[in-house]
Formats: structure tokens, sequence, C-alpha cells
């Protein structure tokens, strides 16, 4: 099946052979091109991050706080604990929600309900998050909080996070055998503590995966954050008030013109990457063993 | 096996969140002079607005918490930020550069807002031109020019006939304007609007208008990092954000005719007209101030309260921010390149922090 | 006795145990729950919108001036930046997702195949803010300093199309929007692309290498045509992840609404863009509205090419959704 096969089985050579195999070398040498372009790209990125964060990494960055305009020196603690608190709020609001859907999609679901419901999941996965972000500010910072919160910023990042791990679930809880689950009602399970007891754990690693996906992807999320949590420069445990994160403090630091803050918006960005690169490395080495 | 990593994870997990919670109940710096908050006051306040005086506020803010232990959190989103935060009741103050229009006071969810005062600034015109070192001299015409988009390049005679040095520099100008609602925006444009009909008539004035040219940033930080970041740009900051970032700060021609450096001296000139005359509710603008040495773009700098605050711990926390602003806070006003409010403001500013009520008594507790 | 089916088909009647039925209920309340949040964006979207849109009614989309001053707006610039920035995306990652695609489908040896998709799906991960980071500091600078003067020397010089590269070159402009995009959509591309490559049954390569073809030859007439429907999918996916991009764009895009030129070196805004600068300051009620307005047009735009685009990948791939990150 490869070009040599092709090539034997040529015929005698005439000129417009040489022009297609001309331009056989050429293709093939874009298609690698291309091949390697988007991995060039992504080293190209993170080796800028690397270069220029490295040297805003020490002991102050991570456990002190911001100091007033122009001043260089502090740290981005708040923010680091920002994001880690309103992370772990909207996992506690996601999970049960993403795993009951995902488990009604897949055990109970008859039909027409179930497609929408599934229809629907889809869409709000692919929505602009400034438009979520716009929504939890309307219906918490406008008016049930009633002012710009760290809860509001953690239910926006939740329903980020919803249809990840709705649908990457699903499709993990649908690939566990019907034989277990039979087995299961055999020996006189009752039908929940079969799909709590036996069907989930069987498919805990890929419940794992999606919701780790979810984290990464909930974790740099910027937009909802400034309509929603706003920012602090005080450590703020209270998410009933505004809260630091680090996406918006990069936003807030690389436009700004003084030098110290580039060097610490590099800084939080490493930071970011480094956490979300090993949960994606996580991720895709369990979902590999499992697919082996 | 994966439930022995989820374990280490969620450990790990533990003990980072404990080493931050440690760092942030940690070592508080401590305090000097200054008195300790009372039992019935607020602990945190949450204000957010204008970026113009942000240099000046986190500094304040952090000295009061080192002297009070009242934490005060201000997000610099732009004045008109501040002005829909506070008409939303989404913060416990407001800040603008440009004062609130009747319309949006009469919006307010809250009640009635008052303005009060709490320093002076210079909007000035800042600029990156590289290999030009003499100091750039606008006047009103060419500044208009230059946002109006009809002054494109820097050797343009209009601008050549003050600044001679330009003549053989060939560079399109690069126009910087804010992108967010802006009260550096509102007293920029409120200058343009009283020398340039055409401005008055195109543009108008306000904190978020329709640009005729010229890129958008974020923030006085913004238009100073483009300003930093494009050569042969140009951008209108407060003071110390050009100052703090070496870059070039403009002479700008007054009313009376002399071309003015911004500086302390000169923004105390333009206010000194207004201290008398100033309308009740402060709402003042200093631009095109009569004086032979006023800078002519100069502003005041508001924080936005309700007069009925029904949350008695941040109506007494707030108010006595307020009145802390307007005394000891002004000492830090010289170091950043602010001015100082005048006597006659600060005695008409003291009479709106007195105003303040909190179930129908003044929430003040006295100094 | 009833037979229990399972995987959830139809069993109406059952013997159930103890436990079941409230499991049953939880778990489809819960189902609810997406629904709910869907509609309640919807409605509450609409309702802080509605004074907008009854004022300006359709000329919001065609209108070009956005002035808080004088009341007048229209997102038609928006909506142009938001167009030509995903076009410009569309037309520099398509052909090098596809390419990448083809190489993990076709060409690459095996030992390469998973660290190329690796790497490249990596870049999926990246948050949309160091994208923005990244772009800032380094893509604009390069953008203003060395590649837009070599565009504006070469393409800017010819008749018509020249025009596309004419104006100052800043660096904070739609073209360097569009380039950003470009590397945030590829990921999304490729990975679909790849799935739609592996679709195309191994009888259709063989065919063309026992006619004599070259290997490319038979990418190009056996695979390609057999994948285009799946391709277009891809490319819709990537645009619907380009159409909801914020952070990024906004970091490099110029923020202007100053006049549409034809150039791709003007500063412009996308809707998103424009509504991540304007919402918390947008102090009048109806400049509030409007930009709401914005907000719900996007909603409709980026459903809208969502539905179609995984409509067209489910039909070739037969299963919804390859990439759950891409969104």
């Amino acid at each position: 099946m490869t070009s040599n096969t092709a090539r034997r089985s040529l015929v005698a050579a005439g000129p417009g052979e040489l022009r297609r195999r001309a331009v056989d070398r050429v293709m093939t040498g874009l298609v690698w091109g291309a091949g390697s372009t988007g991995s060039a790209v992504l080293l190209l990125i993170l080796g800028h991050i690397a270069w220029h964060g490295l040297p805003a990494l020490n002991l102050a960055f991570f456990t002190q706080r911001p100091l007033p305009y122009g001043e260089p020196g502090g740290g981005v603690a708040p923010a680091i604990l920002g994001t880690l608190t309103m992370l772990a709020v909207a996992a506690a609001i996601s999970i049960p929600l993403g795993l009951g859907t995902a488990i009604y999609l897949s055990e109970f679901s008859h039909g027409s309900f179930g497609r929408i419901v599934r229809f629907t999941t889809d869409l709000l996965g692919g929505l602009p998050s400034i438009v979520i972000g716009v929504f939890i500010w309307a219906l918490l910072v406008r008016h049930v909080v009633g002012r710009y919160s760290g809860l509001a910023g953690a239910v926006a990042l939740a329903i980020i996070m919803l249809p990840i791990i709705t649908r990457t679930v699903e499709e993990i809880l649908k690939l566990v055998p019907d034989s277990l689950r039979e087995a299961s009602l055999a020996l006189g399970v009752p039908r929940w503590r079969t799909i709590l007891g036996v069907v989930l754990p069987t498919a805990r690693a890929g419940v794992i995966t999606g919701v780790v996906l979810s984290l990464a992807r909930a974790g740099g999320e910027t937009a909802p954050l400034l309509l929603t949590a706003l920012g602090n420069q005080f450590f703020n445990l209270n998410l009933f008030g505004p809260t630091a994160s680090l996406p918006v403090q990069i936003y807030n630091y690389a436009v700004a013109p003084y030098d110290d803050w580039h060097t610490k918006a590099w800084g939080s960005a490493l930071v970011l990457v480094l956490v979300i690169g090993c949960l994606s490395l996580i991720t895709r080495l369990a979902t590999r063993r499992n697919r082996s | 096996m994966k439930a022995l990593r989820t374990g280490q994870g969620i450990v790990v997990l533990l003990v980072l969140s404990g080493v931050f919670l440690l760092a942030g109940c940690g070592p508080s710096v401590t305090t000097s002079s200054g008195e300790p908050s009372r039992p019935d006051e607020a602990k945190t306040l949450t204000g957010a607005g204008a970026t113009f005086p942000a240099v000046l506020y986190t500094k304040w803010f952090s000295e009061y918490e080192k002297q009070t232990k009242v934490q005060v959190n201000y997000q610099a989103i732009g004045s008109g930020g501040g002005i829909k935060s506070i008409s939303d009741q989404t913060v416990d103050f407001g800040a603008s550069d440009g004062p609130m229009t009747d319309e949006q006071l009469k919006a307010a969810k809250g009640g009635e807002i008052l303005h009060i005062p709490m320093a002076l600034g210079a909007v000035v015109v800042t600029y990156n031109i590289p290999g030009v070192t003499d100091v750039l001299k606008l006047t009103p015409e060419t500044l208009s020019g230059i946002y109006l988009g009809e002054v494109t390049k820097w050797n343009d005679p209009k601008l050549v006939a003050d600044n001679p040095s330009l003549a053989k520099f060939d560079k399109d100008i690069v126009v910087v304007h804010r992108s967010d609602g802006s009260g550096t925006s509102y007293i920029f444009t409120d200058y343009l609007s009283s020398v340039s009909a055409a401005w008055k008539q195109k543009v108008g004035l306000g904190t978020s208008v329709n640009w005729p040219v010229g890129l958008g940033a974020k923030g006085n930080e913004g238009v100073s990092g483009e300003v930093k970041q494009n050569p042969n740009s140009i951008g209108y900051v407060e003071l110390i954000y050009a100052l703090q970032n070496k870059l070039g700060v403009s002479l700008i021609k007054n009313k009376a005719g002399n071309f003015v450096e911004p500086k302390i001296e000169t923004v105390t000139a333009a206010a000194a007209a207004v201290a008398d005359t100033i309308a009740p509710d402060l709402r003042a603008s200093l631009v095109n101030a009569a004086g032979a040495n006023a800078y002519p773009i100069s502003g005041l700098t508001w924080q936005l309260a309700y007069r009925e605050m029904p949350d008695k711990a941040k109506a007494v926390a707030l108010t006595r921010l307020m009145w802390w602003e307007i005394h000891e806070g002004q000492k830090y006003c010289a170091d950043l390149a602010y001015a100082p409010l005048p006597e006659g403001i600060v005695k008409k500013a003291e009479e709106k922090i007195l105003s303040i009520t909190t179930g129908g008594q003044q929430a003040f507790p006295g100094s | 006795m009833q037979i229990y089916r399972l995987s959830g088909r139809r069993p109406r009647k059952r013997i159930g145990s103890l436990g079941d039925r409230q499991f049953e209920v939880a778990t489809t309340a819960l189902a609810v729950g997406s629904i709910a949040i869907l509609g309640a964006i919807i409605v509450l979207l609409l309702a802080y919108a509605w004074p907008a849109v009854t004022r300006y009614g359709l000329s919001f989309l065609t209108t070009t001036t956005w002035d808080p001053v004088f009341e007048r707006f229209g997102a038609a610039h928006f909506t142009y930046g938001t167009l030509v920035t995903s076009t410009v995306a569309l037309c520099l990652a398509m052909p090098v997702a596809v390419g990448a695609a083809l190489f993990v489908a076709e060409y690459a040896p095996a030992w390469l195949r998973e660290p190329v998709s690796f790497t490249t799906e990596l870049l999926a991960v990246i948050p949309s803010i160091i994208y923005g980071l990244w772009g800032f500091m380094v893509l604009g600078p390069l953008m203003r300093g060395t590649i837009e003067p070599l565009l504006k020397g070469t393409i800017g010089q010819l008749p018509l199309v020249g025009l596309l590269f004419s104006g100052p070159a800043v660096g904070r402009d739609i073209f360097t929007g569009g380039v950003i995009l470009a590397i945030m959509i590829l990921p999304t591309i490729m990975a679909t692309s790849r799935e739609v490559f592996r679709a195309v049954p191994d009888t259709q390569r063989e065919g063309m290498l026992a006619l004599g073809a070259t290997k490319w030859e038979m990418v190009r007439h056996a695979v390609l045509p057999y994948a285009r429907g799946g391709l277009i999918g891809a490319a819709g996916l990537g645009l619907a992840r380009a159409l909801g991009e914020t952070m990024a764009v906004t970091m490099v895009i110029g923020n202007s609404s100053s006049a549409i030129t034809g150039s791709l070196l003007t500063p412009g805004y996308t809707m998103a863009s424009a509504i991540a600068n304007q919402f918390t300051e947008a102090d009048k009620p109806i400049y509030f509205s409007a930009i709401v307005e914005v907000a719900l047009v996007l909603l409709l735009v980026a459903t809208l090419v969502n539905l179609l685009s995984r409509l067209l990948v489910w039909r070739y791939v037969g299963s919804v959704g390859a990439d759950v990150r891409g969104g």
C-alpha cells in the first residue's frame, strides 16, 4: 500500500511520469511541512512563555499580594488562590450535574427527550464564553447576589464545564458492556445501585478524564470572569465578594506599561500552562491505557 | 492505582491550599500611626472605576490597610465602569473623572448619588517619537486635527510650525485612544469640544465616543502601554502614567496663549478659578481654564457614593475612608504628581461626606 | 414478569427495586438542567437587549456607526470584524490543518503519528488569554516590524488585491487578529479532519494505487473527494470556535470603531471583543442594551454555525462532536 508498490508497478517511464513524481515529491514535502507547523508553533509559544516567565517565578510571586501601581515587587498569590477556589466550587456544581445528566442520557433516555438534552448540551458547549459571562452578570451579579462575586464567577465556570463533563462521561458510560449491568441485576442489585456501584466505577478513568478536561478548559477562561468575579488585590476566601483569578491578572498586567507587570504576566502564564499541560498529559496517558 | 493517584492529587492540592492560606493570613504589615478599625465598621470595601487616579488610589488603599486594617479592594475598570457599577449597586463606591449626567443620576438604582472630589490631575498628551528629543508643542488646532484624522503625518506643516525638529520626520501618526468608558476620555473630549467646533459637532464629549481614528486600548495603563510599544504614536493619559514610563509629555497652548507644561502648579492654577464658584453638586469642569499659567486639560476626579446607605457597617467604613482620603490622603498626592485639593473644595467635600446617612442618621462617626 | 431492556430503551412497565424510580427522577431532573440553563440565557439576554431591539430594529445589523454620545448604535462594524477575522483565520488555517491531518493519516511513519497529533492538539488546550499575551507581546511587534511591511511591499503593490494591505502597518489590526485565530483553530480543524480521513475506506486507496497512482494522486483523487463534506464540517467547527474567541482577539485587534476600509491592516473590533471591552462600562441604559443585543447576535450566529457543522461532520464520521474542547 505504499508508494513503493505503486512505483514498481508503473510501466515504462514516459515524460509525464517525471512530472507526476515531481508533483508527488513537492506535495509530500508540503504535507510534512504542514505536519510540523503545528508542533513548531507550539514550541515557539511555549518557548516564549518559558523564556519570559521563568525570571518572574520566585517565592514572593507565589505568596505575596500585588503592590500599588508602578511599584515593582509583590506577587500574584491572591489570583492563584482565587482561581483554585473558584474552580473547586465550579467543580462541585458541575460534576453532580454533569454526571447526573450523563447517567440519564446513557441509562434512561427514551428517544426524543434524550435527543433534546443532548442537543442543548452541545449548543451550550458551543456558546462563546463571553455570552455566558453576560448571562451570569444579569442573573447573579445584577440581581441574586447583588455584587461582583467569586460565586458568580464559579457558576459561570460551572456552565462552561458542564457540557464537557456530560458528553465525555456519556460516551464512556456507553462503552461499559451490558453484560456487567445484566450480571449485577441478575444478582438482585437494584438498578440505581448497579449504576452507581458497578457502571460508574468501571468507567472511573473516563469520568476523571472528563472532569480534568473541563477543569483545564475552565482554568484558562478570562472573559466571563471579567464580568462576574471582577478582581481583588487582597486575599479573599469569601466568595460573596470580588475574587482575583490568574487569567484576569494576566490580562490586566499584560496591557499595562510596567515592565515588572509584564514579567509577572509571563510568569503567571507559565504557571497556568504548566498546570493545564500536566492535566492534559495525564488525561492523554490515562485514555491511552484505557483504549489498549 | 487510579485511586492512589487521585488520593495523592488531593493531598497535594490540600497542602498547596494550606500554604496559600498561611501566606494570606500570615505576617501582615505592621501598623504605623492611624486609628485601627472600629467594631461597627465593615472590614472590606469594594470600589471600581477610573484608571486616572488608580496610581494614587492603590497607594492610598495600601497605606489605609496598614493603618486601619480595612481592606479596600479597588478595581480600575474605567470611569464608565465605575458609574455603571455604583448605579447598579454592585460595588460600595464608584470612581470617575467624568461626572455623571443628569440622566445617569436619575437612573441610579439606590437613590441620590454624591460626587466627592478626591484629587486633581492632568490629562497629558504623551508620545513616543524615536529620534526626536525636543519636547512636543501642541495647539488646540493641531491636537484636534490629529484626533479628527485631519493631521496624519508628523511632518504636517501645522505641527512643524511649532516644532521645527519634526520637519524631516515623514512618518504616519499612530493615534491611541481609550477603548473602554473613561473619565480621562471625558476630560480630553471635554477639552477638544471646547476648543474645536468641528470636534464638538462631529464627536462630542463623553466617557465613550465614536473616535474618528486610532487604536483603542484599555485603561490609562493600556494607552501608555500602546504608546510605549508603538513608535510614532500619540495618546492621552494621566500625568503619572507618562512619568512612570518615561514617555514624552507635550506642552499645550492654553487659553491665554502660553505653552504650558502639565505639573502640580499648573493644574492647581487651573483649579484656582473654580474653587469658589464650584456648583453645589461639585460636578465641575476644569478644562480650558483662564489664567496665564493654567494647564488646559486638567480635571477633578470623584468618588461616587449613595447619600443613603442602608448597610451601617459599610456606611461607617466608607465615610471614614473618604474623610481620610481628603485629609491624610492628600499628602500622598505630590509624590505621584497629582495636585491636592484646594482648601475651599476640601470644605465642600467634607459637607458631602457628613451628609451621608444610614438609617436616617449621619454615617460618619466623627474624626 | 417484565423483562428489563437495558441501555435505556423504552420499558414503560417495570418491576423496579426500591429507589430506582427516585434515582431515575433525580437524573432526569439534573438532565433538564442543561435545557433550563440554555433557556434562561436566551430569555435574560433578550430581556436586557429588548430596548435596543425595539429602538433600532433591523438597522442595528446594517449601521456601522457606534456612537454612545449621540446614541446611534449599529453593530455592522463588529460583525464585519468578526467575519473578516474568521475568514482570514480559515484561509490560513485550513491548508495547514488539512495538510497536517493528511500527514498524520496518510504520510507519517507510525511512530510519529501520536507525537504530532498530541503536540498539535496541545495548541487547543492553551488558554485564550495566553494566546492574547503572546499575540500582544510577540506577534504584534513582529507583524508591525517585519511581516506587514513585507506584505505591503509585495502583495500590497499589486492592483486590486493590494488594497488588502494598504494603510499604515501598526501591528494591531484585523490581520493580526486573523493570524492569532488561525493558530487557535488549527488543532480543532486538524483533529476533525484526521477523523474524517480515517473514515475513508481503504478500498478507495487500494484501488487508486493498483492503478499506478503516486501517493499524492491517490490522496487527491481517492481520499479528498470522499472527505470533502467532512472537511467542510471541520472548517465549520473551526469557524464556530473562531466566532466566540474573545480575549486573544481583543488584545491584538486594535479595538477601534473607525470606518471600515478595505484593508486588513486597519484596527477593528469583533463582536466578542466589543462586548468584553464595553460591557462593564456601558453607563447609559440604551448603551448597555445595545451591547447585550450584540451578545444576542453573537449567540445566534455561533449557534447556527455550530449546528450546521456538527450535522455535516456527523454524516461523514458517524459520531457527533469529534472534539468537545472546541467551543
